[in-house]
């Protein structure tokens, strides 16, 4: 007999097996026969060998027939000594060679034949394998192209239901409607507000610095009162609101689906856009140019403490030279795009929440993505809104 | 004596007693699918009027896919769903409202409506599909939630109470609007031995009372021996549906291993003496 090979783990001079040290040792008898002579302790914490460490040794040299285990000198073991059995069997039965169990002691041997009751599901892995970039890259488009069919499709049941609203033939709770508008209404005054004074204020202290040294200080009211009125006021609620009431709708309508909910409304003959979306969007159509005109407000207040303070203007000169430089176009301007906002909210956050999985992890990746999509329809319909305006000279 | 037994795919073998039922609900050929991957392919049973019938099989065979076809939640890859003949799949929007106004469905996780109470979930159809007052309706409410045990819960939210509760409440609410046909996704799941007895025992109470049709997705063997008196099987390995009629028949007559299996929890394989001992 003579030995072919060993493979352990513990790093130290073959056939030295230390009390927490795993070894195998293969030993080449006569007539094509191999014994794999396992001993030491087996535990998954002290890392275990693959099967494939002993495939090189194995079939080196002439194919062997038959492999047998010794495991006279195993003194414990747990799942690692079981996987690397049951990758020795699959090896051996790849290549044809009888593998011998009987030297294992009997749990051993019953867990093996537990892990082999079932032959593997050939096509079951296929799902799992990783695609080439291209593929990847192809697959996301394709998504992408396909999403965007479905988003639509979902604005056009919306805007059914809606009118079917406003013919006041649309199923509803109004007081689901009350409850949203709340939620979305005054609820949100509370962030509205501080958010909205800290724009004010860090617009002010921004154009103080510059304008300062031109002595044109009382201008930083012109430059807080119309950037707030025109932009910053209208952006910030729409992408507060998108945080706060978007992600809300989605994982509400996502839960819902999950939970059967959704099914339940529509096997009942009431539309689910009917009932849960209408009140939403007419919630946000509501509320959003309300929120808005707030947040402008609060918003030169925040200008005007920095004005007071730092500036040593007074409130009243603030406030008249803001008054003046702030006109109606561009308050009303301001106020229609937070509206436009509003509905963008509102479709992001119902839409993703029915495109919801089924699972809790996707009632989480609905809101993000609810949020992730409002911002970007947001930014991107703020500059268009930003050429239109140039262009009808508002 | 017949043996309403194994009759192979696609084929329905009514037990004596409901041939001379009328046929409530027809499936023709359908064949229920995901993409290009199908689940079952060409099944064809028809349900009578007041029976109980249950869709069985092993978990992945598609029964409660199949029940949501019959809901119309899904929509079939081929073949048609007819409700007193009339063709569910090819009806419109409208025409599919008015027939889905006349179900009733008990889902899996009661599925009540989160936001509301028992009075208002249940309320709820009354409300969007009737005249009457809200006094009225608090009032047939109530009555529903009598029927299943749940006098005094009228104001509770679904989270306050407990699952077994939850499912009865559903089923009150399935009943809001006196339903031709209950259908029920696995009432038993998740409930203990008792509860789950309980609720057979109440599924039987109200076929009597309401005539109703009721059709049960399960695997409940004991439910399914209590409550079922026609039945099909579903089998995941060869697509189809492996047996039809009344499940105890089944259990004493059918010669089909498949059939035999499932309805002996595989412990009597092919020895049909001995499994009715």
């Amino acid at each position: 007999m003579s030995e072919i090979g060993n493979a352990n783990a513990g790093g130290q001079s073959p056939g030295v097996a230390a009390n927490h040290d795993h070894q195998v040792d293969l030993v080449r008898g006569d007539g094509g026969n191999v014994v794999v002579r396992i001993s030491g302790a087996w535990r998954m914490r002290h890392g275990m060998p693959s099967a494939k460490s002993v495939e090189a040794a194995l079939t080196s040299g002439a194919q062997p027939q038959r492999v047998s285990v010794d495991a006279s000198g195993l003194q414990e073991w747990d799942s690692s000594l079981v996987s690397f059995l049951v990758g020795l069997d699959d090896l051996c039965h790849l290549r044809g060679i009888t593998f011998d169990r009987a030297g294992l002691p009997a749990g051993l041997n019953r867990l093996i034949e537990l892990a082999e009751a079932v032959p593997e599901k050939k096509d079951a892995r296929a799902a799992g394998l990783r695609a080439s970039l291209i593929e990847r890259l192809g697959n996301v488009a394709l998504l992408y192209g396909e999403s965007s069919g479905k988003f639509i499709e979902f604005v056009g049941t919306v805007a059914v239901a809606l009118t079917n609203f406003v013919r006041g033939r649309a199923r509803f709770r109004r007081s689901d409607l009350l409850e949203v508008i709340q939620g979305c209404g005054a609820n949100a005054l509370g962030i509205v507000s501080l958010i909205s004074y800290l724009v004010g204020v860090i617009l002010a202290f921004m154009g103080a610095v510059q304008l300062q040294q031109f002595g044109a200080a009382i201008y930083v009211a012109d430059l807080v009162g119309i950037g707030l009125v025109r932009e910053m006021g209208a952006m910030m609620t729409g992408i507060i609101m998108s945080g706060r009431t978007g992600a809300a709708f989605a994982a509400q309508i996502g839960t819902m689906k999950v939970t059967q909910e959704i099914d339940a409304l529509t096997t009942m003959g009431i539309s689910p856009i009917e009932f849960l979306v209408n009140p939403r969007m007419v919630a946000l159509f509501l509320m959003m140019p309300l929120l808005c005109l707030y947040a402008d407000f609060i918003g030169i207040l925040g200008g005007a403490t920095v004005g007071v303070t730092m500036l040593g203007l007074s409130l009243r000169t603030y406030l008249h030279e803001t008054a003046t430089a702030v006109t109606m176009t561009a308050l009303v301007g301001g106020l229609f795009k937070s509206t436009v906002y509003g509905i963008l909210i509102g479709l992001a956050g119902c839409y993703q929440g029915f495109e919801c999985g089924e699972s809790s992890s996707a009632v989480g990746d609905a809101a993000t993505a609810a949020v992730v999509t409002a911002i970007v329809m947001i930014v991107v319909s703020c500059g268009i809104f930003a050429v239109l305006f140039h262009i009808l000279g508002i | 004596m017949a043996t309403p037994d194994a009759p192979g795919p696609g084929g329905a073998a009514p037990n004596g007693a409901a041939k001379e039922r009328p046929v409530h609900i027809e499936v023709r050929n359908l064949t229920m699918a995901f993409g290009s991957f199908v689940l079952i392919r060409n099944l064809n049973f028809k349900v009578h009027r007041g029976d109980i019938f249950i869709i069985m099989g092993g978990s992945g065979c598609g029964k409660t896919t199949l029940l949501r076809h019959l809901l119309g939640l899904k929509e079939p890859a081929t073949g048609e769903i007819f409700y007193d003949d009339i063709n569910f799949t090819a009806a419109t929007p409208d025409q599919r409202e008015a027939m889905l106004r006349r179900f009733g469905v008990m889902y899996q996780g009661g599925a009540l409506w989160s936001s509301m109470t028992l009075a208002e979930n249940v309320g709820l159809p009354l409300d969007e599909f009737t005249d009457l007052s809200p006094a009225e309706i608090r009032e047939i409410a109530s009555l529903k939630l009598a029927l299943v045990g749940l006098k005094g819960f009228e104001d509770y939210y679904p989270s306050q109470i407990s699952g077994g509760m939850q499912k009865r409440a559903g089923l009150a609410r399935a009943m809001a609007l006196d339903p031709e046909i209950l259908f029920f996704d696995e009432p038993s799941a998740g409930l203990d031995p008792i509860s789950s007895r309980l609720l057979d025992e109440l599924i039987l109470e109200l076929r009597g009372s309401l005539g109703a049709t009721l059709v049960v997705v399960t695997h409940e063997l004991p439910s399914i021996f209590t409550i079922g008196n026609d039945c099909v099987l579903l089998d995941a390995e060869s697509r189809t549906a492996i047996a039809s009629g009344d499940p105890r028949e089944l259990l004493a007559h059918s010669t089909d291993p498949r059939v035999r299996r499932f309805l002996t929890r595989g412990e009597a394989r092919e020895n049909p003496e001995k499994a009715n001992g």
